[in-house]
């Protein structure tokens, strides 16, 4: 079990942790827009997350926070 | 659960202004975790340049101050002399460390000062908006360079590292990339290791970082860190191209 958290207001949707992820868990929700006026990057599968990082060594902006 | 993964604390809480995807927001926390790995953050201080990065001194939770374009390593070189406890770095684009600022680099390096180089090279002006810089590549379409650089007009880029390994002075070159998840992690072990020897006193480190300009590129973040592979790479190799006490070592 793992989990990923996303500070959803300072993402810029640039989808570089949508690349990383090796099991293609996230996603850039078209249908979201924050407060920066991006679409968000957004956790699709919880439960299949291995906790590997990858998504937030890649993340410019630091916002996401990964447990395990 | 234990957090395996967090924002380090020498990186200052607030948005970073920097263009989605830019990497410099990466290789922001790589040296932010190094200075928290190392204990340093008190200790630290960080030399801005101008470039996109020019409010790094927002951005780390050390001491920061701001070189006039180009002269960070002369900066650097004047706080270490002065306050040789502290740990002193400067973090610099290419425009800003291979064009204006080339000489005080290449003084610095040859003196050896003590100090920690962030070298950021993405091929390109990228504050200006988007003017060649002297490690554009060959061909590289830019603002100033429309049918690209034409090498036989501009001149070849320079390779940083090849050159300055050349000197006697320097403590640690070496050149790594953060455009996939292994080469970040190399990236950050390469800085962790620049700052360590300018602990133990070693002399100078210049870590160059081969980063992207989703913007000035014209490309999408992802597409731009295929390019970095595809066309980056191949001219500027992935290496330690000095490392003094390896050598000497034996290693
Ligand atoms: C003395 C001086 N000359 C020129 C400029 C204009 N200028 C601002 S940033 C820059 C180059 C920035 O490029 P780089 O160092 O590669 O950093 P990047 O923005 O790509 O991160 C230039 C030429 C200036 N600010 N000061
Ligand atoms: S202009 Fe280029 S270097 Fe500057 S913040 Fe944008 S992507 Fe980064």
């Amino acid at each position: 079990m793992a989990k990923v958290t996303f500070r959803t207001d300072l993402c810029k949707g640039c989808g570089l942790c949508v690349n990383a992820c090796p099991k293609g868990l996230l996603a850039i929700a078209a249908d979201q827009i924050n407060a920066k006026g991006y679409s968000p990057a957004v956790m699709t599968d919880m439960e299949k997350c291995i906790g590997c990082a990858f998504c937030a060594t890649m993340c410019p902006d630091c916002i996401i926070t990964v447990e395990k | 659960m234990a957090v395996v993964f967090e924002k380090p604390k020498s990186l200052a809480d607030v948005p970073l202004h920097y263009c989605p995807g830019c990497p410099h927001g990466i290789i922001h926390r790589l040296v932010a975790e190094a200075i928290d790995e190392l204990g340093i953050e008190g200790k630290a201080i960080g030399v801005a340049p101008v470039g996109c990065a020019v409010m790094a001194y927002d951005y780390f939770t050390c001491d920061m101050i701001e070189a006039a374009h180009g002269r960070a390593p002369a900066i650097a070189t004047g706080i270490k002399r002065c306050r040789p406890e502290n740990i002193v770095f400067t973090y610099q684009g290419d425009g800003d460390l291979a064009s204006i600022g080339m000489a005080e680099t290449v003084h610095a390096a040859a003196r050896n000062e003590n100090i920690t180089v962030i070298f950021v090279n993405n091929a390109i002006y990228g504050m200006t908006g988007g003017q060649m810089a002297p490690t554009s590549l060959p061909g590289q379409v830019t603002q100033t360079s429309p049918y690209g650089r034409d090498v036989n007009h501009c001149g070849w880029p320079i390779r940083v590292c090849e050159m300055l390994s050349t000197l006697e002075g320097p403590e640690f070159i070496t050149r790594v990339a953060v455009n996939n998840v292994k080469n970040v992690n190399a990236a950050k072990k390469a800085i962790k290791k620049a700052f360590q020897n300018q602990m133990e006193g070693k002399g100078f480190n210049l870590v160059e970082v081969v980063s992207a300009c989703p913007t000035n590129w014209g490309m999408t973040p992802q597409q731009a860190l295929q390019w970095v592979e595809s066309d980056m790479l191949p001219y500027y190799p992935l290496g330690v191209y000095k490392d003094r006490t390896a050598a000497k070592e034996g290693k």
